[in-house]
């Protein structure tokens, strides 16, 4: 057996002494790598052995902080996490809130919630379209993208204050009610935004080049989605129906009526299309909220500080990347004693390297970007 | 890898390889299809002229920019230096420097604010029970030199 010795991280066993091995780093100055991270590849050619994922590039130690710092103010951290899906996050943290502090959020507010955040996940499920794309090497797709999110985070920035740190619920429903534009402008922006899903799909879906580089590239399997605990659009891209909105509902999702888009192969290609298929069912649940939008209050009863019973509380949202979950322990005071988050971005990567080996490296970029890994969330 | 390919005659091969020749330039001309589109509208042109609309361009009213006092037009403010935002702000953006005025009841001195630091979060806002505070729609916060972000919001004492 060699005695060569192999960077950290990488499984001595198989090594093949037949072969040329190489190293190369990929990183975390590099484009498609969606942030800084770094992807350590061993390589035979272009063909990729092994991956090993580095990341705390940008670790900021949120949840340390938290712990000294007032609940509302952790909400505002949130953002920061997977920023593109921040006003989702949001909600999940004030769900744990809501739970320690035992008050419930009057009709409206939970439309309000329900209709950003799925405005929210469109945005990032566009962001995914043009990144997705771009990767491929289709500037025009990463261009369409951006066009219509522009749209939602012009809507987002009305309601909430900003486009993309929202930090716009509280314990009860949410800092402001939206306003009397809120409802015709999303109306406009659906149709809209119905007549451009054609033009997107007739750009990616069925393009030769795209179908070439997707199809059985990257096979997660389902029994890997499960034991990697991958959740979101990657785990029912290799069919496992799961979506929290459906099997664990929170807030309204019970009364509205939605499907889980499920798909079999586990490929490149079908986590695109669950994307594009959740687009279509976000599209419906809004729709629904705009016909059923009540009047009344959007905030139920405000405490100058907020102090959760002791105890510990458990939320478990659906963003646009997957499962979302928010722990929280509290002793006394209104700061929390211990605040931990189960992030969607951070499983999903660790099935990487099951996915990429035996692929080129061009293969690899348009994985990790159907992966759509947000760095700030895996790193936090 | 771990696909398996399964095996194919040559005749069945060609035939599949003919037929890819075809249907895929039509695939690709049904994308670019899109782009011509697009290239022929332009009305449908999305992007801001930035620098040229300045004048016209105005951001949301609760866009949060800039954190100021709210003032009356003699430059009073309502702030009684209760430093409640200053316990609000998650980074100690804000400091409150109180003093003391003749009658020897506690004001506002200076409302020192680190824009620097400033995540334009909102909390400080809504915490300040008396409404002397909003965030103002200035999004060119940029600046040359770093003491231009330590601001002195009031300009006059408090009154308490
Ligand atoms: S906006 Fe947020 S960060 Fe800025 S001063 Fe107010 S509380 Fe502090
Ligand atoms: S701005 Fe408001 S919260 Fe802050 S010190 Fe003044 S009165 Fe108190």
């Amino acid at each position: 057996m060699s005695l060569r010795r192999l960077p950290p991280g990488f499984r001595e066993e198989n090594i093949d002494l037949d072969t040329e091995e190489f190293f190369v780093n990929m990183g975390p100055q590099h484009p498609s790598t969606h942030g800084a991270l770094r992807l350590a590849l061993r390589l035979d050619g272009e063909t990729i052995i092994e991956v090993v994922p580095h990341f705390g590039y940008i670790h900021r130690g949120i949840e340390k902080q938290a712990e000294s710092m007032s609940y509302l103010q952790y909400i505002a951290l949130s953002d920061r996490q997977d920023y593109l899906t921040a006003i989702q996050n949001n909600w999940g943290v004030c769900l744990a809130l809501e739970k320690g502090l035992g008050i419930g959020v009057p009709e409206r507010g939970e439309y309000i919630r329900v209709m950003l955040a799925e405005l929210g996940r469109i945005a990032s499920h566009l962001v995914f379209y043009a990144c997705f794309g771009g990767d491929l090497g289709g500037q025009t797709a990463l261009l369409f993208g951006f066009k219509e999110r522009e749209m939602i985070h012009d809507i987002l920035d009305e309601v909430t204050g900003s486009r993309l740190t929202t930090n716009f619920f509280r314990p009860g429903g949410s800092v402001h009610d939206v306003p009397d534009t809120f409802i015709p402008r999303v109306t406009s922006f659906l149709k809209h935004l119905e007549k451009t899903m054609v033009d997107y799909e007739r750009f990616l879906s069925t393009n030769i080049i795209v179908l070439e580089r997707t199809k059985g590239i990257g096979i997660l399997s389902k029994e890997d989605a499960i034991a990697y605990g991958c959740s979101g659009p990657v785990l029912r891209a290799s069919g496992v129906s799961y979506d929290v909105r459906k099997n664990d509902p929170y807030g309204i999702y019970s009364q509205l009526d939605f499907n889980v888009p499920v798909t079999y192969n586990g490929d490149t290609y079908d986590r695109y299309v669950v994307r594009i298929a959740e687009i279509h069912e976000s599209i419906k649940i809004l729709r629904q909220c705009i016909k059923q939008f009540p009047e009344g209050p959007y905030r139920g009863q405000e405490k100058a500080s907020i102090r959760l019973k002791p105890g510990s509380y458990y939320s478990a949202t659906e963003t646009a990347k997957g499962l979302y979950a928010t722990y929280v322990v509290a002793v006394s005071g209104d700061k929390p004693y211990r605040i931990h988050t189960r992030g969607p971005s951070f499983a999903n990567l660790a099935a990487l390297n099951t996915m990429v080996q035996g692929h080129k490296i061009s293969d690899l970029v348009s994985i990790l970007a159907t992966l759509d890994p947000v760095i700030p969330e895996i790193d936090r | 890898m771990k696909q398996k390919v399964s095996p194919i005659s040559t005749a069945e091969y060609i035939k599949r390889y003919a037929k890819r020749c075809i249907t895929g330039p039509i695939s690709l001309l049904k994308g670019l299809s899109v782009t011509v589109r697009y290239f022929f509208s332009p009305h449908k042109i999305v992007t801001e002229q930035y620098p040229e609309n300045k004048k016209t361009l105005k951001m949301h009213s609760r866009y949060r920019g800039c954190l100021e006092l709210i003032e009356d037009e003699n430059g009073e403010n309502l702030c009684t230096a209760c430093g409640i935002c200053e316990k609000a702000c998650p980074n100690a953006s804000i400091n409150i420097l109180s003093t003391k005025n003749i009658a020897g009841k506690k004001v506002l001195g200076k409302y020192l604010y680190h824009l620097g630091s400033c995540t334009q979060c909102g909390l400080c806002v809504e915490a300040c029970p008396f409404g002397a505070i909003r965030m103002n729609q200035e999004f060119e916060l940029s600046n040359e030199s770093v003491d231009s972000f330590e601001m002195t919001l009031n300009k006059k004492e408090g009154r308490g």
